[in-house]
């Protein structure tokens, strides 16, 4: 409505004027969609093209090289991966182990930190500086400094179980330990990230519920629990999201730290090492973008459980 | 270890705190001592878990290799720069760090240009569904869309090149910037641009004029994240950087492809590849902040 009034009360300049003025005018009556649909179109075409590739390529044979002789072998692939009980199901359980121990671990973990540092305190600035410093540094840099710390025989971490009396262990190089130590690793860089938004939730809170329990004769934990958890959910919940999904997808310490397919026995392969690994190292592109589609389907599946359930409630 | 003492925080600290439920002043209980000793522990082991690895990580890039094998010197040794001029002089890390520092700028710039549009129109029309087709970058695993973009950009003889690595980090950078320019122009009042719109400036005037400089906050808090994260980045650069544009992630992964690894060398450069993007954030530490959590709060 107002572009209408000013392309009018300036608009009876010279013919060049008129034409300059006609374009801003149809430039701000379509300014919509001219300012979101450049980084729509670049999205999409990054995604769209891709995927839809992805899609095809896990209906055919192909192997060795993308544009090679290969043949449409509709849904057998799927029904190779379903049966492949030697690598595609434990990485599944894999990446449901790492993202579910992690995530809950991170949650508690977060939770109780930012319940410490909630209320104001002396040397705050500190723990925050503290706090941040392992959410930004590079994973591949902190895997690297892991693989260090968890060497079986020159790590700082069984220096430390020696003088506490314990037995070495064999962490990350470990059969059965390289996955929980990896956990261990991804809680170790991601629960600031966790305390950060739950920190912030906690401080838009407005203090009278609490006060009003703890009037009422409500014992802290009483107070957390029927008072501010229930304050916090919708930031929990967007917590949750932004973390599972990256945690769904690690694959940097993953790869940093056990190589190729997640060790040699394949001890730490989610399925996004194991997609990665069929994709660049052994080039088998139909069995990998079988992996991939149903990768995708599952993450899709999982955010739109959150966020229906989610719905659901709130109405 | 210290996992069990920090989640037990939760259910110790009020039954401490809830001694005097009825105190007329709620904020300072009678008996005040027990929790802030408990907060002090609880928090003083928290950031030495945080921060011992980083520490262990600088002090091995001091050590020679004989050091970081002997336990005796654990704390105890000699420092040494060799390492870092091993791993600047001899690796060519001189390279490795522009590489890093010319993709994360302008897959940043030109993100912000796309973005920071992108997400004022999707703010203001409310068009959350247009913003979930740039979210999708952020959900989509990037395995599915590395076999694709590898052979569609090897075919346009791009692979190798600093363009297809900007763009493969702008894909990181983009949704990022979307995401938190929204939730910054949700907060951002319209006022101002109402009543530059009644004083004859045009809607894109106003938003040019107006709405850009106020918006200095939010696009720095969008930028700083976005650079960390494309500096961060491994999996693209891993596959779509040649010799010559390889970034610090992947050179540092290379590093312990041979046969024994020269744990110096490696912390050196882990300390090269972390330190600049940890100073950044400690002195932009607000924005950092303000950019994890957006979003976080309005539900």
């Amino acid at each position: 409505m107002t572009t209408k009034a000013t392309g009018r009360s300036t608009g009876r300049a010279a013919p060049k004027a008129t034409a300059r003025q006609a374009c801003s005018h149809w430039a701000n009556r379509h300014r919509k969609w001219l300012f979101a649909a450049p980084a729509m179109i670049f999205v999409a075409l990054l995604i769209a093209i891709p995927l839809a590739w992805t899609v095809y390529l896990s209906l055919t044979d192909t192997q060795g090289s993308v544009r090679a002789e290969s043949e449409f072998v509709g849904f057998a692939n799927y029904l190779q991966v379903f049966r492949d009980t030697d690598r595609f199901w434990p990485a599944m359980l894999r990446t449901f182990t790492f993202t579910s121990g992690a995530l809950a671990a991170e949650m508690v973990l977060g939770m109780g930190i930012a319940l410490l540092l909630w209320r104001p305190f002396k040397g705050e600035k500190w723990v925050r500086v503290a706090i941040l410093l392992p959410l930004v540094a590079t994973p591949v840099a902190v895997g690297m400094m892991w693989r260090l710390i968890f060497d079986p025989n020159i790590g700082f971490a069984n220096q430390l179980l020696s003088w506490v009396g314990l037995p070495a262990q064999p962490w990350l190089s470990g059969r059965e330990s390289a996955l929980p130590t990896l956990m261990f690793v991804d809680v170790w860089q991601w629960t600031p990230m966790i305390v950060l938004i739950l920190l912030a939730g906690l401080t838009s809170l407005s203090d009278e519920p609490d006060e009003a329990a703890r009037i009422d004769g409500a014992n802290a934990w009483q107070r957390f629990r029927f008072v501010t958890l229930p304050l916090l959910r919708s930031t929990v919940v967007v917590a949750l999201v932004l973390r599972g999904i990256d945690a769904l997808k690690t694959f940097d310490i993953l790869y940093a730290t056990k190589g190729k397919g997640g060790g040699s026995f394949n001890e730490a392969e989610t399925l996004n090492v194991y997609a990665y690994g069929l994709s660049f190292d052994y080039n088998d592109y139909g069995i990998a973008s079988t992996v991939l589609v149903l990768f995708f389907l599952i993450i899709i599946a999982l955010m739109w459980m959150v966020t229906y359930r989610r719905k659901e409630k709130q109405s | 270890m210290t996992d069990t003492v920090t989640s037990k925080a939760r259910p110790e600290s009020p039954l401490l705190e809830s001694t005097v439920p009825n105190s007329p002043s709620p904020r300072r209980p009678r008996k005040p001592r027990a929790y802030p000793i408990f907060r002090v522990v609880c928090l003083t082991l928290t950031v030495l878990l945080f921060i011992a690895p980083l520490v262990w990580m600088l002090v091995a890039s001091f050590k020679t290799n004989v050091d970081i094998n002997d336990s005796g010197k654990t704390f105890i040794f000699t420092p040494t720069l060799d390492n870092y001029a091993n791993v600047l002089s001899r690796n060519n890390y001189f390279g490795f760090i522009f590489n890093s520092f010319w993709v994360a700028l302008w897959s940043t710039v030109l993100s912000l240009l796309l973005g920071v549009p992108a997400a004022y129109a999707m703010s203001r029309f409310t068009m959350r569904r247009s913003a979930m087709v740039v979210l999708m970058a952020r959900i989509i695993p990037g395995v599915s869309l590395l076999v694709p973009w590898y052979f569609i950009f090897a075919n346009l003889r791009l692979v190798g090149g600093f363009g297809v690595l900007v763009l493969s980090h702008m894909f990181v950078a983009l949704p990022l910037i979307v995401y938190i320019m929204m939730s910054f122009f949700d907060s951002l009042p319209t006022e101002l641009e109402d009543a530059a719109q009644v004083d004859g400036l045009t809607p894109i005037g106003a938003f040019r004029r107006i709405t850009l400089p106020l918006s200095v906050p939010g696009i720095a808090t969008a930028s700083i994240l976005s650079f960390i994260f494309s500096w961060n980045n491994f999996m693209f650069a891993l596959v779509l950087s040649g010799a010559n544009t390889k970034t610090l992630p992947v050179a540092i992964f290379n590093f312990v492809s041979y046969a024994s690894i020269d744990w110096g060398s490696l912390m050196a450069a882990a300390i090269i590849v972390t330190l600049p993007i940890m100073v950044i954030a400690l002195f932009t530490q607000k924005y950092v902040v303000s950019g994890l959590t957006a979003g976080a709060t309005k539900g």
